[in-house]
């Protein structure tokens, strides 16, 4: 099983940048203990900043993977820094803008930009600035076995493909 | 006109300030990238990164860290650094101190090789080669 917290591609520049939208909803188990109320507090149903950053993670992995064409098996390596200025609360949308900023035989790094769309008014506020890096795992764990198949762009994940534009001709 | 070696220092502080997320104090020429700063193997392709941004240099990471001497038997034995080893390090890494590594021989040591001063060097050498 694997936790996709991305809903859909809206966005696609190859090799450049790519802006994915997550609608949080109440219904999700986990807003439900986050926060649960407390003595005269009341719950505060907040989408957990760990998982906002694992959705940039997504949109950004997806950007790196495309980027070698799906031919490596790209993981998060480090979140270089991940700053939150808001809540994510159910009935809103997540709006992650991830820039390729390097990319090498090695792996990638990224800037993202996550914002909060109300979907009733269309205001946008900014939530988050999330940077990662990225690592090609074949290339950077010398002397460990990993499967032949790509098990990083695969199943679940690949359902929010919809929205990518055809592979580039060449890795940039 | 050419980049000095202090103007080198300053920027590769920076960068490691930001990669790292040390003090800018912490960051002296004799300072060790792992055991003082931190660092762990995946920072060295962020701060690679920055490198080829801040200096418009291109760079392939076995050249700052040729992984793969490390990795061969001819090289290594036992965890520690062959005679041939010792000189194909020397040879891919001219920019390099290996005075401590000399006498340790130990492969176990050789992540302490990587000092900002050595960094400095690295970056210095492949702007003579590249700029």
């Amino acid at each position: 099983m694997r936790w996709i917290w991305i809903d859909r591609i809206v966005e696609h520049e190859p090799g450049k940048k790519l802006v994915t939208v997550k609608n949080v909803s109440a219904a999700e188990e986990v807003v439900h203990d986050h926060f649960p109320a407390e003595g005269d507090l009341g719950p505060e149903p907040v989408m957990p900043n760990p998982l906002i950053v694992e959705g940039m993670a997504q949109t950004a992995g997806i950007l790196v993977g495309h980027t070698g064409r799906f031919k490596e098996k790209v993981v998060l390596a480090k979140i270089k820094s991940a700053t939150f200025h808001a809540a994510a609360r159910p009935g809103m949308t997540l709006r992650h803008t991830a820039t390729l900023l390097n990319f090498g035989t090695a792996g990638g790094s990224t800037a993202g930009v996550t914002e909060l769309i109300d979907p009733h008014t269309g205001a946008v506020t900014p939530l988050a600035e999330i940077d990662l890096m990225f690592s090609h795992v074949d290339h950077n764990m010398a002397g460990l076995d990993f499967p032949e198949e790509n098990f990083v762009f695969t199943g679940t994940l690949t359902a929010v493909f919809a929205g990518l534009e055809p592979m580039p001709e060449s890795p940039a | 006109m050419a980049i000095s070696k202090d103007e080198i220092f300053e920027k590769v502080q920076a960068i490691l300030v930001e990669a790292l997320g040390v003090d800018e104090d912490e960051v002296t020429p004799e300072a060790k990238i792992e055991a003082d700063l931190g660092a762990e193997s995946i920072d060295y392709l962020d701060i690679l990164f920055h490198f080829e941004k801040e200096f418009g240099l291109k760079i392939d990471q076995a050249e700052l860290r040729p992984e793969a001497v490390l990795s061969n038997e001819e090289y290594v034995k036992d965890g520690k650094i062959t005679d041939a080893g010792m000189a194909k390090l020397k040879e891919e890494m001219p920019f390099a101190d290996f005075s401590s590594l000399d006498a340790s021989r130990d492969v176990e040591d050789f992540s302490d090789i990587f000092t900002v001063q050595v960094l400095v060097n690295f970056v210095e050498a492949k702007l003579a080669e590249q700029g």
